[in-house]
């Protein structure tokens, strides 16, 4: 499985207050909420992002609430990837739990700029920035991991 | 091998002798929670995987506590799929207006969380419990459903930071004290994936309140939980209360911590963390000129009794600045009802401020106070991200009850022992 993509880039300590705001929780709805994702940090994502993209940030990402209305957001708005110099563990778990593909990559996270285009072999790992040429080596999932996730998420593998 | 409280408990839920820092296992759940946000997810999890029944209709509990009395129609219409999935599947303990709490308020109140459980909740603050000596951690929506299915859920096992209390507090420094100069001291990923374990002589000076004010905000560390040890404090609160009986662990005299932080109680001040992180921790008394426009004092950090009585302290028979917005939310029933009873109410209206029943509203922003821009707020909550109580230029100040009534007075942050 690969994905191919343009940068968006933010810092860190990306907190789920600003993915997507409390203020739009009284809805479940993906299509909504992917509408407001990034909204208080960044007005104009919406309008740019197209599928496929790629959102790079640094450390922390995710932190604050538990809410999975987040990783759904950034899901629904056509991300196809995060990488990070790390996660808060909840938005990892949930990130996992939904299927939203995530990477921890410190080297990537310094090294990549907004706009650029990058390629990602989420079988290997392997991410090249085809702007520059570079390539990096995020830590793959442990087996366990990698088992929900071929299983298609957390509830299909509880069913068996 | 040795091991902390946290892998003690843990590896008591997953039938193992010993877990080790690392190790991912499934654990056995006492508790599975949800509120009026993360429940509706779960619930279409649950109802999308074809499940029919949850593993234990007394272990699962639902607090409608985010926003209600619903704030519009939204909002409504989630409570309503949460009150007929607990109709349905008969849930003991789900928790309506007229009964409800802030959920971390409510659960150790009802004595529905005890030591040696291992609980999960889907809310982030859900580490609360930790203070009653149990291992308890937030997850998302799946997870819940998941935990409603089956009663368990994966967990890697935490590596463990030591916090060390020496000392003792001196009042009106408190819990909230505590913990906001612990985040400044460690930064708000100085313990991602981690465990807290607090321990140390100076822990017999935090009364309950502290503890579970000081283990609810271990996730702004970036903490999977955090913990206290079982004391004559833990028992004396659990006695009568508890609805189960609890186990009591102890962390081995030799387990391994990755790091030891101390504080000593003693030197620690009236803390503020400004906008727009908890680790941008500052001593209140600094703060003078800095002008407010709003204060908050509750949620799950800081809604219960005792933080309503250290509110009462400075407020009775004094008037709130001109131009400030005092809004004090009992976080539960039982608080709200004390505070009458007490006589705190009728001092919170004399001096100008407003008294609501429990939510969790302004905290995440959801209603019941939200900054329009340029306004600042000194809250007892525990966030202050970008845009966290409203407008994203807006700024919260986060504090404890103590300091968010002497600012109230003055109109600016203010050093509670300087009123």
């Amino acid at each position: 499985m690969n994905a191919k993509g343009t940068v968006f880039k933010y810092g860190d300590n990306i907190d789920t207050d600003v993915i997507i705001p409390a203020r739009y929780l009284n809805t479940q709805s993906a299509a909504e909420l992917a509408a407001h994702c990034m909204e208080d940090i960044d007005r104009t994502f919406v309008n740019r992002v197209k599928a496929g993209d790629i959102l790079v940030g640094g450390e922390n990402f995710g932190c604050g609430s538990s809410r999975e209305h987040a990783p759904v957001a950034i899901k629904a708005a056509g991300i196809d990837c995060v990488i990070a110099k790390s996660f808060a563990r909840i938005f990892y778990r949930n990130a996992i739990n939904i299927g939203l593909p995530i990477l921890e990559c410190p080297a990537a996270c310094d090294a990549i700029a907004e706009g650029n285009t990058v390629r990602i072999d989420f079988d290997t790992g392997l991410i090249t920035d085809e702007t520059t040429g570079q390539q990096f080596q995020a830590v793959p999932f442990p087996p366990f991991i990698q088992q929900i996730i071929a299983k298609g998420g957390l509830m299909n593998s509880l069913k068996d | 091998m040795a091991m902390t409280m946290t892998q003690k408990i843990l590896a008591a839920h997953c039938g193992e002798a010993c877990v080790y820092p690392g190790q991912l296992i499934n654990a056995r759940l006492d508790i599975v929670l949800g509120n009026d946000i993360t429940t509706p997810v779960a619930i279409n999890e649950f109802e999308k995987a074809g499940f029919d029944a949850v593993f234990d209709n007394t272990r699962v509990n639902i607090v409608l506590d985010h926003f209600v009395p619903n704030k519009d129609i939204k909002s409504a219409t989630q409570s309503k799929q949460c009150r007929e999935f607990a109709d349905k599947y008969n849930i003991l303990n789900f928790y309506d207006v007229g009964k409800m709490g802030v959920e971390h308020a409510l659960l150790p109140e009802k004595g529905i969380v005890t030591a040696g459980d291992c609980i999960i909740g889907a809310d982030s603050h859900t580490c609360t419990y930790g203070a009653v000596g149990a291992f308890s951690t937030g997850v998302g929506s799946t997870d819940m459903a998941a935990g409603m299915a089956k009663g368990v859920a994966w967990f890697k096992v935490p590596a463990a930071i030591k916090v060390e209390l020496v000392g003792a507090l001196k009042r009106p420094v408190c819990g909230k004290d505590v913990i906001l100069h612990l985040i400044g001291k460690i930064g708000v990923s100085g313990a991602l994936y981690k465990s807290l374990e607090f321990t140390g002589e100076g822990i017999k000076s935090l009364t309950m309140e502290d503890r579970l004010c000081i283990c609810n905000m271990a996730i702004e560390a970036g903490a999977k939980n955090g913990i206290f040890p079982v004391d004559e404090i833990t028992e004396a609160y659990l006695k009568g209360r508890s609805q189960r009986p609890w186990v009591k662990y102890e962390a081995d005299a030799d387990a391994e911590y990755e790091r030891t932080v101390t504080i000593d109680l003693s030197t620690l001040e009236p803390t503020v963390s400004y906008p727009h992180l908890p680790e941008n921790t500052h001593p209140a008394k600094d703060g003078s000129r800095i002008k407010i426009d709003q204060i908050v004092i509750g949620s799950c950090t800081n809604g219960r009794i005792e933080d309503m009585q250290a509110a009462y302290e400075i407020l009775k028979g004094k008037q709130i600045a001109k131009g400030v917005r005092g809004i004090i939310i009992p976080a539960t029933m039982d608080v709200y009802k004390e505070c009458i009873l007490r006589g705190y109410t009728e001092a919170f209206i004399d001096a100008g401020c407003i008294v609501s029943t429990p939510t969790c509203g302004p905290c995440l922003g959801g209603y019941m106070g939200i900054l329009a821009a340029g306004e600042r707020c000194v809250s007892t909550t525990n966030r202050n991200f970008v845009g966290r109580m409203g407008h994203v230029d807006s700024e919260v100040y986060l504090a404890s009850p103590a300091t968010a009534a002497a600012s109230a007075l003055t109109g600016y942050i203010t050093d509670p022992r300087e009123v």
